[in-house]
């Protein structure tokens, strides 16, 4: 609280974004949030930014009107606020940048969050999520792979979880000569078994091969991964990375693997750009769809230009390739890319999505990102932003990945259990640090940390407001008829995520959502199918027998709903209906009326 | 019979098709007078009809004795035949191309069509001028239907009735006629009943480049404003485009002689430009080995979706200026026969929940369309695969559907149909055997007999049976004005038309299929629940007369 100076402004005028509106309210600056109230009392809409979403505060020069702030949010929320009076501006502004950028990880907000639950309830949530269940349903250990103890202490590789899975034919010594031919010791383990033909998808990082170097212990680590699948002779190693790339990293001693060295490899590349092409990229993407009055021509020549399409296709053709080479061919596969972190996991996490229906579900997405992104150690802080920052590490490669999920989820609308508000339910708390699950950059930090005893599990959250995520023509049936999906990637069929990007902005949407509309059908069958059940059984008190019909079954699909009316969520899944009535105007119009009558 | 003689090959054995995510069929290949039928004559397989009409081209190629044609339909789609026998390959190839492109309306295939079905309403007779102003005359007094165009020889392109001002005698209309682009003078197009605001429409003034004026034309279009209101005419031409006009004898309305109008100008594009607009965009769309960036430049360059853009925009100007400014508007172009009837037709969809209905999109479609005098025959002569110079081909029908599919997704609950109604008639303005979309205008119509010679969409459409699979199941009465927006962000490409043919769309039928049977199964219940109740309520009240004491 000491870095508040003035908790609270009147008379600050909120602009919207994209036309000339604006609305009056009050400002209050708290230790976790910014919160604007609007004044008027009828629609009275409050804005809860918090602080760790914000990503940039920016004091523009003085106007006649006030001093105007700009507030950028991960959560692709831009505030341009005008505060009558510069010093509580200037207040407002010095408090914000202290605030923004929390010095250690006690001031993230969720070590103070509490959601009123006991330490019982606390811990229930943090069991939710089991990996070595995981590894069973997938069918390991088994004949050919085992859990190997050899990590226990995170003295081999300490951004590697303490639990790992390996050939059994690789001896500790195999493991530790290969890790150390590996950057940062990250050698090759099982992410992923695809149990129908026993073939694996192992992850690691890139060889330390620089223009000779070799590694029996290595070469022997890829030879027992290809031993233990005997439906394929070959295995593929996929480096990630664009080529250009890998061979620069020569020059640093590090590279790829030398075919002649490794028998029966398949080396490919698949041209994934690093995090920085990704961060620029992202970047240009926001920069054009945050101009006002865009026009159709710069848009798509900004879409274009930003390469952020041409990224999730390059990452999603990845995936296919993946899939295909385990489903298809039965062949293992290695990925990596330099440390195995970023590109690695994202081909990985979606090519295992790609096969398993079971990581489509709402609760196996969760394992699957608990998975290949948590415990393998994508480094959500770094990435996110979340602490003393580095802004040369922070990039928007998970935000990538949920990306790519949706692009699936617009092909296949009826493979998924979630709908869209899941996914950017989970990329609102990446970045919120409400939650313990993401802080922090590897499984050894977060027990430093000792976040299951200090902080909240964000799955215990999801699970409890499960309905507001659901998708209504969600089929398990079409799982057992698509068991690995096999998506288009022609460039037209790639879209842009209106509802991520534009998340905030309430004139770009539909002002009717389908999806709400079917989920409150489906909400209503419930509740109707149980009145016809309350009615029939008083009905037999009058000794009317009723006559067993058809619906009288519970419908199986939705055994697991529960009836409450889903809360309104802060992300706009709620406002999205709210607006319709068409109050307001379409910006864009407006404006475009405003010229024109100037120039009559 | 003159087709017989276009005929060479009436049939070929052994022909495969290829369509793109479909099983190929061998089978036998049949040209008759209007149709090629590719059959398998096994009860499985689906038969090819397809009407000679919808090819927009074709192309052959050779392999030995193998020959291949290429058919490019209008409504988009792209199909392959293999032929055995170059022979065979070449007079088919010759008698389809000779086939699509017979000259004479009156050897379309709308004159030969019998419906299998019985004609319960006749289209023709659904939707006529008399019915649309009883509607009128319940809310104002200020209109009257004028016969002046009762011969169309004032203007060949109107109808024979229309809605002018009460005060305005045929006279005036007349000299306001002379002063108007094809005699194209201002009529009513929609009265706006919140606020007895209207939108008329007509062709461009003919002013010239010395500035000519018409009293009657100013007396005629002053006429709709109320007392100290003021107007607005919404010019779909840039200003530029307006000025250049007058060189020619066009123009526009000089503010010193329409001192209470305020003139506004849109950059709606020419016919012409939206012809080659299609073609890129279609191009584009079939391309399938493009890498993402070629594709969206390609997407770019096309302009289409700016055109859209264009439209829509203009579209919700119009109807700004009725619902929010409370003032009337003029809309025009040039010819007054396809930007003003994208923005006219468009702005009544924003503003009238009428239009939204099955039956009143089709009214619609039928008054500012087909009577309006959009000339269908020429604009849809050819589609996106037209090899030919243009003559006036241009997609400025499909791009009002693709403008209210746009504001269709955006208010997906405000609509009574689905997009397949759009689909539908995209397809039938193309290619049909139905009468409707065939000529220019309603004097050429009558003049092809159209309503005695051949059966009205509309006959078909409004059978029960059809408009089942046009209905939107989400449809929920919506009495507001409903503002789209226009961000490019917010307006998508049509991948239902333009799409359609390069994927597969199994899933997302399936899915559609979901939501349907969810909103079904609700009624089902809801029916339940009353019955329920119903027989609940009767046992009770037999029950309690012997409970009070």
């Amino acid at each position: 609280m000491e870095h508040i100076r003035t908790p609270k402004v009147e008379q600050v005028k909120l602009l919207d974004r994209f036309s000339n509106k604006s609305v009056i309210g009050t400002l209050h600056l708290t230790a976790t949030h910014l919160i604007f109230v609007e004044s008027n009392s009828t629609s009275a809409q409050e804005i809860w930014i918090l602080h760790h979403h914000i990503a940039s505060v920016e004091k523009l020069s003085l106007t006649t009107s006030g001093c105007p702030l700009l507030i950028q949010c991960r959560n692709f929320r831009l505030v341009h606020f005008v505060i009558p009076r510069e010093r509580d501006c200037h207040d407002i502004y010095s408090s914000l940048l202290r605030l923004l950028r929390p010095v250690s990880y006690d001031e993230l907000y969720a070590f103070s969050y509490n959601p009123k639950q006991n330490d019982q309830q606390r811990e229930e949530g943090w069991q939710l999520i089991d990996l070595a269940a995981e590894f069973e349903r997938m069918g390991v250990p088994c004949d050919q792979w085992q859990l190997t103890d050899v990590n226990r202490e995170y003295k081999v590789c300490e951004t590697y979880p303490r639990d790992l899975y390996v050939p059994i034919t690789a001896s500790k010594p195999i493991i530790v000569g290969s890790s150390k031919f590996r950057s940062k010791g990250r050698f090759p383990v099982l992410t992923y078994f695809y149990q129908e033909k026993k073939a694996a998808v192992c992850r690691c990082s890139q060889p330390l091969s620089g223009f000779s170097a070799r590694c029996l212990e290595d070469e022997h680590m890829l030879q027992a991964i290809s031993k233990s699948n005997h439906n394929s002779r070959y295995i593929y190693v996929m480096d990630t990375r664009p080529k250009l790339n890998a061979l620069a990293n020569r020059a640093a001693g590090k590279g790829y693997e030398n075919e002649d060295n490794y028998s029966n490899i398949r080396f490919q590349f698949v041209g994934i750009e690093n995090i920085h092409v990704m961060r620029g990229s992202l970047q240009k993407l926001l920069e054009v769809v945050g101009t006002r009055s865009l026009s159709m021509t710069d848009y798509l020549v900004g879409l274009e230009n930003s390469g952020w399409l041409r990224h999730i296709k390059a990452i999603m053709d990845a995936a296919i390739f993946l899939a295909k080479a385990v489903t298809v061919e039965g062949a293992s596969v290695l990925v990596h890319c330099s440390d195995g972190w970023d590109r690695t996991a994202q081909v990985c996490a979606l090519g295992s999505l790609l096969m398993d229906p079971y990581y489509r579900t709402i609760k196996g997405f969760m394992v699957l990102i608990e998975k290949d992104w948590i415990s393998f150690g994508h480094k959500f802080a770094d990435r996110c932003d979340q602490l003393d920052p580095d802004p040369k590490e922070v990039s928007p490669i998970f935000t990538q990945f949920l990306e790519c999920v949706w692009q699936l989820t617009e092909q296949f609308p009826q493979a998924f259990e979630f709908s869209e508000w899941f996914l950017i339910q989970i990329h609102e708390h990446v970045h919120s640090c409400q939650f313990g699950n993401f802080l922090g950059n590897s499984q050894r930090q977060r027990e430093v940390l000792q976040l299951k005893e200090r902080t909240y599990s964000l799955w215990a959250h999801l699970l409890s407001e499960k309905q507001n995520y659901l998708n209504p023509v969600y089929s398990p049936s079409f799982a057992e008829s698509h068991p690995v999906l096999e998506p288009s990637t022609q460039a037209c069929h790639f879209k842009f995520w209106r509802n991520m990007y534009h998340q905030y902005d309430r004139s770009m949407h539909p002002r009717q959502s389908i999806l709400k509309q079917v989920l409150t059908f489906k909400e209503s069958n419930r509740e109707l199918e149980g009145t016809v059940q309350a009615l029939k059984t008083k009905l037999q008190k009058f000794g009317v027998s009723t006559s067993p019909l058809k619906e009288d079954a519970p419908a199986s699909t939705d055994g697991e709903r529960t009836v409450e009316g889903s809360s309104a969520t802060e992300n706009g899944y709620g406002e999205l209906t709210g607006s319709f009535g068409s109050k307001n105007e379409p910006a864009v119009v407006t404006l475009e009326f405003g010229v024109a009558r100037m120039t009559c | 019979m003159e087709f017989a003689e276009l005929i060479k090959t009436p049939r070929v054995d052994g022909v495969v098709l290829h369509r793109p995510f479909m099983p190929t069929v061998e089978g036998t290949l049949c040209l008759t007078g209007h149709h090629l039928i590719l059959s398998s004559r096994q009860d499985t397989t689906e038969e090819l009809w397809l009407l000679h009409a919808n090819i927009d081209s074709t192309e052959k190629r050779f392999v030995g004795s193998l020959g291949t044609i290429i058919v490019k339909c209008k409504d988009l789609r792209v199909i392959q035949l293999d032929i055995p026998g170059m022979e065979e390959c070449l007079n088919i190839a010759s008698s389809i191309e000779a086939l699509s492109t017979l000259d004479s309306v009156s050897l379309m295939y709308p004159f030969f069509y019998r419906p299998l079905f019985e004609v319960i309403e006749d289209g023709w007779q659904s939707f006529v001028p008399e019915e649309s102003f009883k509607d009128l005359e319940s809310m104002t007094d200020e209109w009257r239907l004028s016969e002046v165009n009762k011969d169309f020889s004032l203007c060949p392109s109107y109808p024979s009735l229309l809605t002018v001002p009460k005060d305005i005698d045929d006279e005036s209309l007349c000299k306001a006629a002379s002063f108007r682009h094809g005699g194209r003078f201002p009529v009513l197009s929609y009265y706006h009943k919140k606020n007895a605001m209207v939108m008329m429409r007509a062709a461009q003034p003919l002013t010239g480049t010395n500035g000519r004026r018409c009293k009657e034309d100013e007396k005629l279009i002053n006429a709709t404003l109320c007392a100290g209101k003021r107007g607005y005419i919404i010019d779909t031409r840039t200003i530029a485009v307006a000025q250049q006009a007058k060189a020619r004898g066009g123009g526009f309305e000089q503010e010193a002689n329409y001192p209470q109008w305020r003139r506004i100008h849109k950059a709606i594009e020419r016919s012409n430009v939206l012809q080659d607009s299609l073609i890129k965009l279609v191009e584009a769309c079939n391309d399938q080995s493009h890498s993402m960036d070629r594709w969206l430049s390609k997407l770019e360059a096309s302009n289409w979706q700016s055109n859209v853009k264009e439209i829509l925009t203009t579209a919700c100007l119009a109807a700004q200026c009725i619902d929010r400014e409370g003032a009337s508007v003029l809309v025009h172009g040039t010819e007054g026969t396809d930007s003003t009837l994208q923005v006219t037709s468009l702005a009544q969809i924003i503003l009238d929940p009428a239009c939204r209905t099955i039956r009143g999109f089709e009214a619609l479609i039928e008054r500012e369309w087909l009577q309006a005098g959009h000339p269908f025959q020429q604009r849809c002569a050819q589609s996106a695969y037209s090899n030919g110079k243009p003559r006036s081909e241009a997609p400025v029908f499909l791009l009002f559907l693709d403008c209210v599919w746009q504001i269709l997704r955006q208010f997906p609950c405000s609509f009574q149909f689905n997009e397949n109604l759009l689909i539908m008639l995209f397809e039938h303005a193309y290619a049909s055997q139905f009468g409707t979309f065939l000529g220019n205008c309603v004097a050429e119509r009558g003049k092809l007999q159209l309503s005695q010679k051949t059966v009205s969409l509309w006959s078909w459409v409004n059978r029960p049976q059809e408009l089942e699979r046009f209905l939107n199941p989400l449809y929920e009465p919506n009495n507001l004005v409903i503002w789209p927006s226009v961000a490019p962000q917010s307006l998508l490409l049509w991948e239902g038309v333009f799409l359609r043919w390069n994927r597969s769309t199994k899933c997302l039928d399936e899915a559609y299929q979901e939501m349907v049977h969810i909103i079904e199964y609700n009624k089902e219940l809801q029916n339940k629940v009353n019955s329920l109740r119903r027989q609940l309520a009767q046992l009770e009240t037999e029950d309690s007369p012997l409970q009070t004491p």
